[in-house]
């Protein structure tokens, strides 16, 4: 009997104490993450922190100019809702060749006609039909990390 | 055979004879029953009207409209299903609720769209009709919260006014000439004019 209450109580303490130390303030660490801070802030592996609020993409801003050759070209507009799957292309409702002139839209490239065999189609390559795959719209950003990414001579 | 014929000999000569009733009784009664049929069909047919019903068959396309702007937006304005595809002027309603009464009957009788796969392949043609009601009457529901009359010009981008200042102002086209499938995904578009 009075073995199994010391058994008991013993048990008692170790876990009180183990609670305790726990409770004490993390540092790095021991929160599971090494010390090291990562692009995610200062969070445990284990929890999720909340999401960064959602970036604006403007209505409409003026053409975006490329950074590099061959780029392609940013989507200066906003595209919500705008359906590109294997039923229909909004995209191309204004920028195909047959519509860009009627609609003041940028006509999608030639390049966007050939497949990878190098042969000419007689309409958009299925390669390039999924204009979101390349193209993207652009939104007030920081950047996450500091860069110095400088524009091509020829495009400057 | 006698006994039926006495019986609607019977009820005729109710229904011809004076009521013995007081005149306002009679009245009285006839009012508090028409108002009780009003309330009732009125309340009936609102019921229609909700999204729980519409998504009982149309399950797929409720929860398509969950992620457009007429849907979830900013300021908390709503249009559902009934907003868009039942006309909100009385005569025009029973109209269109009268036509439904026939799609009840493809979906519970010919079972046409009863299944995601059956209701992909009746989607072209569902939009088709649907297409073909906007434009007949002007894209009227549309119309019914989007005004031309009160569109600001200034407001809206380049894009958007190139469009709405010329063939929307000289009614060569109607909203649903451009806006397809502003709340649902579309069917095969490669035939629809306008579209690639």
């Amino acid at each position: 009997m009075k073995k199994s209450i010391l058994l008991t109580l013993s048990i008692t303490l170790t876990l009180i104490s183990g609670f305790t130390f726990s409770e004490e303030p993390a540092t790095g660490l021991d929160r599971g993450i090494g010390g090291v801070e990562s692009l995610r802030g200062d969070t445990e592996l284990e929890t999720t922190r909340p999401a960064d609020p959602m970036k604006k993409v403007p209505r409409d801003q003026v053409d975006i100019e490329s950074s590099y050759v061959f780029q392609p070209p940013l989507i200066p507009h906003h595209i919500r809702h705008y359906e590109v799957s294997l039923n229909a292309n909004k995209c191309l409702s204004c920028h195909s060749w047959t519509k860009a002139k009627q609609m003041g839209a940028t006509k999608i490239s030639v390049t966007h006609f050939i497949n990878r065999n190098d042969e000419v189609l007689a309409d958009v390559s299925p390669r390039r039909y999924f204009c979101l795959q390349c193209h993207v719209t652009q939104a007030d950003a920081k950047p996450l990390v500091g860069n110095s990414f400088e524009r091509v001579k020829s495009l400057q | 055979m006698k006994w039926i014929i006495n019986a609607l000999k019977g009820f005729w000569g109710i229904l011809k004879s004076p009521s013995k009733a007081a005149v306002g009784i009679v009245l009285f009664m006839g009012f508090a029953g028409g108002l009780m049929f009003w309330g009732a069909f009125n309340t009936g047919m609102e019921a229609t009207n909700t999204e729980e019903f519409c998504s009982g068959c149309h399950a797929p396309i409720v929860a398509e409209i969950q992620e457009t702007i007429h849907y979830a937006n900013r300021s908390g304005v709503r249009a559902i299903c009934s907003d868009c595809h039942v006309p909100h002027a009385w005569t025009d309603k029973i109209v269109r609720k009268v036509q439904a009464s026939k799609e009840l009957f493809a979906y519970f009788v010919t079972q046409t769209i009863n299944t995601p796969e059956k209701f992909k392949e009746r989607r072209a043609h569902l939009a088709e009709r649907e297409w073909a009601r906007m434009k007949k009457n002007d894209s009227l529901e549309c119309r019914n919260c989007h005004n031309f009359e009160f569109m600001d010009f200034s407001e809206q981008s380049p894009r958007s006014v190139r469009q709405h200042s010329t063939a929307l102002a000289n009614g060569e086209n109607t909203c649903v000439d451009c806006h397809k499938g502003i709340a649902h995904n579309l069917p095969d578009m490669h035939k629809v004019e306008g579209w690639q």
